[in-house]
């Protein structure tokens, strides 16, 4: 079981709690989390990845662990916690603004 | 007795404001849409239960909202009754994908002179269709237009515009390249009028298959050619129901006036104090009476002296009337952006407009007098107005 975290505002859009569970046959990565995601909660398409050229949305980061993956290649394999479901893949929106 | 319904835009979500026809007194909703800017709400004049809103986000992208029931509730468009329980709706009504059949129109000019991709950044405009409240157009940025007739669901564009032989000399404006203005003619609804920043006005005679630049007449000295056939910051064009041939316009300098569908223009900014503003309007029931806000330009971008005063003309344009009673005359240093202008069609025409400080001030008597509806809502970027039965 995979565990997520979206931003507040994509939640109300979703409709759904602080934390998603979703199940993931394969590689557990960034391309296939979301994937995963835009699967069950098709409204989520286009507001974390760009609808088209599937890019990361600018102002949108990927934390898992400690650690921002933001930048590595989307066939990345996520961290061993996030496949076990010990830690959440956290798709966070960047702080900016007053 | 009619009502007035007032929709409006903000930086961190729409409001809908409510009174009956004497405009007196007010109930404000509660923000729909929270921490979301919404560029836009319009109502269909085909079923004024039928609105519009776009909801936007430099974070999350576009979303498209709908509303069956005047503002109560919300959904979006791909995700209504027809969904079956436990389905969801699928994205498709936020995709705006330009048309590729417009190749090899694939750029435009940038800041730096250098050709750019065309971009989807976020819808300026939604313009419901005059008699079906399924059909709506969408202005966005990176300038085009598109098209839905299955009431938001799905969205095409029309790529004539973008299309255009003119289309790669196209460059943004400071606020963006952003196709703001939607005009239908009430009398040919083939004919429309769109406006973009900074390309210029655009009219199409076919439904909007083909289009052609209506800027002649327009002088910018901001443009190496002050003349040329397009590059004008064209802010805001309006039009009277019962004379669609007849134009007005904001530019960034300059108030316009077009009596042959945008095919000319001459300037009617006369005595006003700066011919600089974002607004205009036409009164409901007097079509050569105009009203518009000016702001200090080029950088400023506040009302002239502190004192935000509305300006009426009576005959056209040329000869302008401040209107001041009960707008603050001091230490005011609000924008009126270009969306936050509306009239609505009760007997004694009611006049709204929006301030970047977040107050929405009214007029019931034309003008003559004006009282702030909503003091405290943030950032106002669109203002519409329903009148209902």
């Amino acid at each position: 079981m995979i565990r997520v975290v979206i931003p507040y505002h994509l939640r109300n859009l979703a409709k759904v709690g602080e934390e998603i569970e979703l199940n993931i046959e394969g590689p557990v990565t960034p391309r296939s989390v979301l994937d995963a995601l835009e699967e069950r909660y098709p409204m989520l398409c286009g507001t974390i990845r760009d609808h088209v050229t599937k890019e990361r949305r600018a102002f949108l980061r990927f934390f898992a662990c400690q650690q921002d993956l933001s930048h590595d290649p989307p066939d990345t394999p996520l961290p061993p916690e996030v496949v076990s479901g010990a830690e959440p893949f956290i798709v966070l929106g960047a702080i900016a603004g007053g | 007795m009619s009502k007035a319904r007032v929709l409006v835009g903000t930086r961190k979500g729409a409001f809908i404001l409510t009174s009956d026809g004497k405009r007196e007194k007010w109930e404000v909703s509660e923000p729909h849409f929270g921490g979301w800017e919404i560029y836009h709400v319009k109502g269909s004049p085909a079923d004024p239960n039928r609105l519009y809103a776009s909801q936007t986000s430099g974070w999350f992208g576009q979303i498209i909202q709908r509303s069956d029931d005047g503002g109560k509730t919300w959904q979006t468009p791909d995700g209504g009754p027809e969904l079956k329980p436990g389905e969801m709706p699928k994205g498709e009504s936020n995709k705006f994908v330009y048309d590729t059949s417009a190749k090899p129109l694939t750029t435009h000019q940038w800041y730096d002179g250098t050709q750019h991709p065309w971009e989807f950044k976020r819808v300026w405009h939604l313009e419901p269709s005059l008699n079906d409240p399924d059909t709506v157009y969408a202005g966005v940025e990176d300038a085009a237009i598109f098209k839905s007739t299955n009431g938001g669901k799905n969205w095409q564009e029309l790529p004539g515009l973008r299309g255009h032989g003119t289309g790669p000399k196209w460059q943004p404006g400071a606020g963006g390249m952003c196709l703001h203005t939607i005009l239908i003619d009430p009398s040919n609804p083939e004919r429309m009028f769109i406006a973009i920043s900074s390309a210029g006005a655009f009219r199409t005679d076919d439904g909007g298959k083909t289009w052609k630049p209506i800027n002649q007449g327009l002088k910018s000295e901001y443009i190496p050619d002050p003349t040329a056939e397009i590059g004008h910051c064209v802010h805001r064009i309006a039009l009277h129901r019962s004379r669609p041939n007849v134009l007005f316009m904001q530019k960034h300098w300059d108030v316009m006036r077009s009596d042959n569908a945008g095919d000319s223009w001459h300037e009617v900014s006369g005595n006003l104090p700066t011919d600089f503003g974002f607004v205009i309007d036409v009164h409901a029931h007097e079509p050569e009476t105009v009203y518009v806000i000016p702001i200090k330009s080029d950088s400023l971008h506040y009302p002239p002296d502190g004192k935000l005063r509305v300006y009426r003309s009576r005959t056209g344009g040329n000869e302008w009337e401040a209107l001041t009673k009960g707008l603050p005359q001091s230490d005011c240093y609000v924008n009126v952006l270009r969306e936050a202008m509306a009239v609505d069609r009760l007997d004694s025409c009611g006049i709204y407009f929006g301030t970047t400080g977040g107050q929405v001030y009214a007029s019931a008597d034309g003008g003559d007098s004006w009282n702030a509806i909503v003091r405290d809502l943030p950032a106002v970027l669109s203002v519409e107005v329903q009148t209902l039965p």
